[in-house]
């Protein structure tokens, strides 16, 4: 779980060794008659184009809006955002914690890489990375540090782990100074960080 | 098992680092090893527990030494090999060299929407009553079973308090192990951060993770 990601070492012209054993595998799996390429490429497309935390940004913008939203959203968050249209695979069962003025939220998988991906699409490396899993639990303010986050040392930290099939979101504070603003303008201060809880949504001043 | 996967509270790994503008994926090959891995499910009829069991059991070395995607294809041919999909000869040939296996479907590419629409939910009728009720205290057995469990070092033995109940769901550690999948109530459980690191840790924090019935006892 090495953090250099990228194997596409560049021997010359040449292509890296998981470049060849994956196609080489490809091949042999639409060969046999296991795989559709097609069904590849459409797999590959949706997670690359459709769905991000674009998504998870008109949830929170939403709930921050709407009083009665945002109660359903705290209440049964898969059936809140199922309203919007996100739903399915890794969003099965979703649970949506708030932060407020004392208390901040961290989602972690410690396990292995469980993210809520209908909302966020799927995770960064960094989340599935042995520095974030290992230290989000025993050390959050730390892990906070290295995203430039410092919270007041009273307020309370509550990491929850994704050992199971519930998926967390964190509803971020809304930011002061966009008292008047609309849904899809709120939607352009929620970054993906402030719904995993390593980060705080935009203030006003932060976007052009 | 007590693996590489199993994390939470281990040191030395250096800070998070968080990469600018992060693309999806970082090479060509991750996005099909991705997309194959997800594929495969339908043809391979494994589930999402032996998935991870199949991960997770790479050696710890191997396990750190892998990047994610890499860490995916070790567990996809592993589970290829087991159910005689595709060998490991034909994985170091990098051809194939046996007739295909029937498989009971193939992912086309105009069922993935439906598909991945519909997921898959681990909720399930419970078939025996709640043990515990919100605001009771549990704790986490001492137990270091040698198959797949989600239920992380870092809680086993201490206290905690039951928040959520999220009814029945799918038993991982019987699921993995081709047992059934004999679902048991899922709570969610939260631990002070003291109970789990000692007195130096922050005071006001906590940790919670999702904890089958079985994983505690009352206290």
């Amino acid at each position: 779980m090495h953090d250099d990601h990228d194997h596409d070492h560049d021997h010359g012209s040449h292509l890296s060794d998981m470049e060849l054993r994956v196609r080489a595998l490809e091949s042999i799996l639409v060969e046999k008659g296991y795989v559709d390429p097609k069904a590849l490429d459409v797999l590959i497309e949706t997670y690359e184009t459709k769905v991000g935390p674009h998504n998870g940004a008109k949830v929170v913008a939403k709930a921050w809006t709407d009083p009665h939203y945002k109660a359903r959203l705290l209440k049964d968050a898969t059936a809140a955002i199922a309203e919007l249209g996100f739903m399915g695979r890794q969003g099965e069962h979703m649970v949506a914690v708030e932060n407020t003025l004392l208390v901040h939220n961290l989602v972690v998988c410690t396990l292995c890489s469980c993210y809520p991906w209908p909302v966020l699409g799927l995770p960064p490396v960094w989340y599935k990375s042995a520095p974030y899993r290992s230290r989000a639990v025993i050390d959050p303010r730390s892990v906070l540090a290295d995203f430039g986050v410092a919270l007041p040392s009273d307020k309370e930290i509550r990491v929850w782990d994704s050992t199971a099939e519930i998926r967390y979101l964190v509803l971020p504070e809304r930011p002061a100074g966009a008292d008047d603003w609309g849904e899809a303008e709120l939607a352009a201060l929620v970054t993906r960080d402030s719904m995993i809880g390593t980060g705080l949504a935009k203030v006003p001043g932060e976007i052009s | 098992m007590n693996g590489a996967q199993d994390m939470g509270g281990m040191m030395g790994f250096g800070p998070v680092l968080a990469e600018q503008d992060e693309p999806v994926f970082h090479a060509p090959w991750e996005r099909r090893a991705f997309a194959l891995t997800l594929a495969m499910g339908a043809p391979g009829g494994w589930n999402i527990d032996q998935s991870r069991a199949a991960r997770e059991s790479l050696s710890p070395t191997e396990y750190l030494a892998k990047s994610y995607y890499e860490i995916w294809i070790a567990g996809l041919e592993k589970l290829m090999a087991e159910r005689g999909l595709v060998g490991s000869d034909e994985i170091e040939a990098g051809k194939s060299l046996h007739a295909p296996k029937a498989v009971p479907r193939v992912l086309s590419a105009e069922r993935v929407p439906a598909v991945l629409a519909s997921g898959g939910p681990t909720q399930r009728i419970a078939v025996a009553p709640q043990l515990f009720q919100i605001g009771q205290h549990v704790r986490a057995h001492n137990v270091h079973p040698a198959g797949h469990t989600r239920l992380p070092r870092y809680v086993r033995g201490r206290v905690g308090t039951i928040t959520h109940v999220h009814g029945a769901h799918v038993h991982p550690d019987s699921n993995a192990a081709g047992r059934g999948e004999n679902p048991q109530w899922l709570y969610t459980v939260r631990f002070s951060a003291r109970e789990l690191w000692g007195e130096a840790a922050d005071p006001t924090g906590t940790v919670s993770v999702d904890a089958w019935e079985s994983y505690l006892e009352p206290r």
